[in-house]
């Protein structure tokens, strides 16, 4: 067995430093590395470059390090729902890229594929497309794209070995396990973290050869963005 | 002229048994709340799951269970959840036989306007333009004039394009309209009350009227 299991969210990402390009799954605040996001807080590295498909709100997930300024660069899909970015935005402090969300996912499952750049039909004929070479495949313009790589990768998954496998539950599994293939070094946490053996291999969502270090989260408040219901 | 209800049940006539359906978020997602119970079809959410079920009840609310509007959900009997990755492969290699989505402007050959207004705060495209790319059938909900009065139906967008020559029906809240394959809207249905001199005078784009118009049923 490979022992990845680091004691905490503070040493996991003891060797992050100012500007580091991170990759943060996650949809909404739907499996989003609570533990390693306050872990950032606390260390205060800045300048980062943070790959996500969403920027948190005001008070969770990725707001909280636009609030510390802790954030150069958001590379996202959708970034609504979001006073202080909006301020940090309109008022340049904050740079921001956006692609569209599948073009997200592939360019983050491509750099974890060895996979340097792929054609997309998303975002031809629209500013997305602009300086971008396209080509013609019967008969439909495309897009290329590039890969994304990041320093390191925050995941979140519901279960996970010493050896770190992952297994992801419902919804939260959305850009995760992308994200785990793209880091130079990945970083996940768990809700339960299970010695080896005790994950059926047929279940795995994530091969452990992608994770590097590993350890169980604490205190998740798994908050809710639109808590709807029926009666 | 309908109302935001009046036009997802229209829309609603549209969807066929077996058809795997993605609803963006306002009026379309409205959608699932008028097809017809003996039309079975399952609903794509591009954040990763197929089978869509209702809003839960309190106690089963579950927050690793949301639609890409980011509201809590259910799941059908058969569902199946997967990465975003798979979602958008899904989408973009046509497995998705139907995509119902809002628009700010439609122009005559089909493109379609949704995602920014140049001077506002941009939130993002999301998925919007990874759908209009790929999907095989968009039907749009939209209303048909702007608030001031303006047609939402032209000749050209104006605002940043979201995907172009994607559109092939429309469902406002004064029309139907075909977007026909040489450019045109083609009325189809009147919705009640509303003529056909109003839709024409509603209509910035090429408006094509063929014969007598039926009024919608709804």
């Amino acid at each position: 067995m490979i022992d990845k299991r680091v004691a905490s969210a503070q040493e996991a990402i003891q060797d992050i430093s100012d500007n580091a390009t991170l990759m943060i799954g996650g949809f909404g605040l739907c499996g989003l590395p609570e533990n390693l996001i306050t872990a950032l807080l606390k260390k205060g590295v800045k300048g980062l470059t943070c790959i996500s498909n969403n920027a948190g709100v005001d008070d969770f997930g990725i707001g909280l390090l636009l609030k510390t300024r802790q954030v150069k660069k958001m590379i996202s899909s959708y970034v609504g729902e979001n006073e202080e970015f909006e301020r940090q935005l309109l008022s340049g402090e904050l740079e921001v890229e956006l692609i569209p969300q599948g073009t997200l996912a592939e360019r983050c499952r491509a750099g974890g594929a060895g996979i340097p750049a792929f054609f997309t039909p998303a975002g031809v004929g629209t500013e997305v497309a602009e300086g971008k070479e396209t080509r013609v495949f019967n008969g439909k313009t495309y897009l290329m794209e590039h890969w994304l790589r990041a320093d390191f990768s925050f995941v979140k998954a519901w279960k996970g070995d010493y050896s770190g496998n992952l297994i992801y539950r419902g919804t939260a599994r959305n850009f995760n396990p992308m994200m785990a293939t793209a880091g130079k070094i990945t970083i996940a946490e768990v809700e339960e973290l299970v010695p080896v053996g005790e994950l059926d291999p047929n279940q795995i969502h994530t091969p452990g050869i992608f994770v590097h270090r590993i350890f169980q989260g604490k205190d998740y408040e798994k908050r809710i963005e639109q808590r709807t219901v029926s009666i | 002229m309908l109302d935001k209800i009046g036009i997802a049940k229209r829309i609603a006539q549209e969807v066929r048994d077996g058809m795997y359906i993605n609803l963006g978020i306002g009026i379309p997602t409205l959608v699932a709340n008028y097809i017809p119970k003996n039309i079975h079809v399952v609903l794509q959410s591009e954040n990763g799951l197929l089978g869509i079920g209702p809003f839960p009840k309190e106690h089963e609310v579950d927050a690793d269970l949301i639609n890409a509007g980011k509201q809590t959900v259910t799941m059908m009997p058969g569902s199946a959840l997967f990465s975003s990755a798979d979602s958008f492969g899904m989408i973009r290699s046509g497995k998705v036989d139907l995509t119902i989505l809002g628009a700010m402007e439609v122009s005559e050959n089909g493109d379609i306007a949704n995602w920014k207004v140049p001077g506002k705060m941009v939130k993002g495209m999301g998925g919007a333009m990874d759908l209009v790319a790929s999907a095989k059938n968009i039907i749009v909900a939209m209303q048909h004039c702007s608030k001031d009065g303006a047609s939402k139906l032209l000749k050209k967008c104006t605002l940043p394009i979201t995907g172009l020559r994607c559109v092939k029906k429309i469902v406002s809240d004064m029309a139907v309209l075909n977007v026909l394959p040489d450019g045109g809207f083609r009325l189809l249905e009147r919705a009640p009350g509303v003529s056909v001199e109003q839709i024409k005078n509603a209509t910035a784009g090429k408006l094509v009227v063929d014969g007598e118009i039926p009024e919608m049923k709804i």
